[in-house]
């Protein structure tokens, strides 16, 4: 790894930005076959850009990775959405607006590093309502107290951090780019969720109850957000070789329980696994797994909120035709 | 929802030029403009936004790329440190 895994996040997202700008100065060694050419991009740790010839699978796996991530980011606004009208003090409710406004602006970045690889907005949009194309199966679980607002911040967001930041070292500039931008905002939101955690855990009984009952709920979620185990997983191996992915999900899961359980002792909060504990020789913490078969149910569409999630979005999609017709018609007034 | 797509330009602050951040949809230049400074600087990142129909920028092409930058290749001496100061010589 990259010995700074647990340098704070910015630090982490400012060295990868660093590391862009030093590898585009390398030279590489130009060939006229199309394919060497794009091996040697690759292995100097360049960036390889739209217009650049790219072998077909790894056009079709930058698809169906940045589309899947930015149907996260936009379905992702509703379990977070559900709590704006309610939260505790105008504080909170202007900074959960801006944590979901950010969640539409990541959906938006990476729709367009997606349609530089030659498919469309209007092809992803109906793929995602068409139930075509994945989001992260997280959302299908509901947000049943205020808490959970902080519990996704601390731990939902702070996985797709974990996630995320060897994704601004990605081999395809576009995504690079979006990655870097998305995971600097991303420090706000997880931020705000441990301090959500951290207010509650030192309020009443009943508040400190609340902060460890979304714990409970959300920690083995979390860990699945990490995908299936190594050995299970279908697309990692071709992944890292086109340095699209840049570590396994079980290195990165590891890498996030090491980091919560000093979190939460500082929140003074339990992490719900009685055989969670530091393993000396391997110099990580021992974890329970969590279920996947029930990540591959949800996944399929049987976690608790999947058709809600949908339905909304149809909803919202339908509801919005107008507005995107009145601004086409005007438009085309301009122009006459 | 076929909006067109518009590249976006942002400086950053004064004395820095517009630089390219991404794109975005929208049926016309005042709509990308008002989505541009909602997506890309909700954190004060410019002080100007540019936006720029895609379908009117002409790009070089990449497969192209070592004859269409080959003139600049051979011509060293467009540059200061192709030249030999002679010793002595001062503020040159």
């Amino acid at each position: 790894m990259y010995g700074n895994d647990f340098a704070p996040l910015l630090e982490q997202v400012d060295s990868a930005e660093q590391e862009l700008r030093e590898t585009s100065e390398r030279a590489v060694a130009t060939s006229d076959r199309l394919e060497e050419y794009f091996d040697a991009i690759v292995a100097a740790d360049q960036k390889v850009e739209p217009r650049d010839w790219m072998p077909e699978a790894y056009r079709r796996t930058l698809i169906r990775q940045i589309a899947q991530h930015a149907h996260s980011e936009i379905i992702g606004m509703q379990p977070e959405g559900n709590w704006i009208s309610r939260a505790p003090t105008l504080k909170r409710k202007a900074i959960l607006l801006a944590k979901v406004q950010d969640e539409a602006g990541h959906g938006l970045y990476l729709y367009a590093a997606a349609e530089t690889l030659g498919i469309s907005r209007e092809e992803l949009v109906e793929m995602l309502l068409e139930g075509r194309q994945k989001y992260s199966s997280i959302f299908n679980y509901p947000t049943l107290t205020w808490a959970d607002i902080g519990a996704i911040g601390w731990l939902v967001d702070g996985a797709a951090i974990v996630n995320q930041v060897p994704l601004c070292r990605c081999s395809y500039g576009p995504y690079a780019r979006a990655m870097i931008r998305i995971c600097k905002e991303e420090s706000f939101h997880q931020r705000q969720g441990y301090e959500i955690l951290h207010t509650l855990a030192n309020g009443t009984d009943a508040q400190r109850a609340m902060a460890q009952d979304a714990v409970d709920r959300w920690w083995y979620p979390s860990l699945a957000m990490f995908g299936p185990p190594d050995g299970d997983s279908t697309h990692s191996e071709r992944s890292m070789g086109w340095k699209i992915k840049r570590f396994t999900n079980d290195e990165l899961r590891q890498r996030f329980v090491d980091m919560c359980v000093q979190q939460a002792g500082v929140l003074g909060l339990r992490l719900p696994d009685p055989d969670l504990r530091w393993n000396e020789e391997r110099g990580a913490h021992d974890y329970t797994q969590p279920d996947y078969d029930e990540l591959v149910r949800v996944i399929k569409g049987e976690g608790p909120c999947n058709r809600q999630r949908m339905a909304h979005r149809r909803r919202a999609y339908e509801e919005g035709a107008w507005v995107r017709e009145a601004a086409r018609a005007h438009a085309e007034k301009q122009h006459v | 929802m076929s909006e067109p797509l518009w590249e976006i330009f942002v400086r950053p602050r004064r004395g820095l030029a517009h630089q390219h951040v991404g794109s975005l949809h929208a049926p016309d230049a005042e709509m990308a403009l008002r989505n541009a400074r909602d997506v890309y600087t909700r954190r004060q990142e410019g002080v100007s936004i540019w936006v720029v129909r895609a379908e009117a920028i002409t790009a070089s092409s990449p497969d192209e790329k070592d004859a269409f930058f080959d003139p600049a290749a051979d011509k060293v001496y467009r540059h200061p440190t192709f030249y030999a100061v002679p010793e002595g010589a001062e503020h040159i």
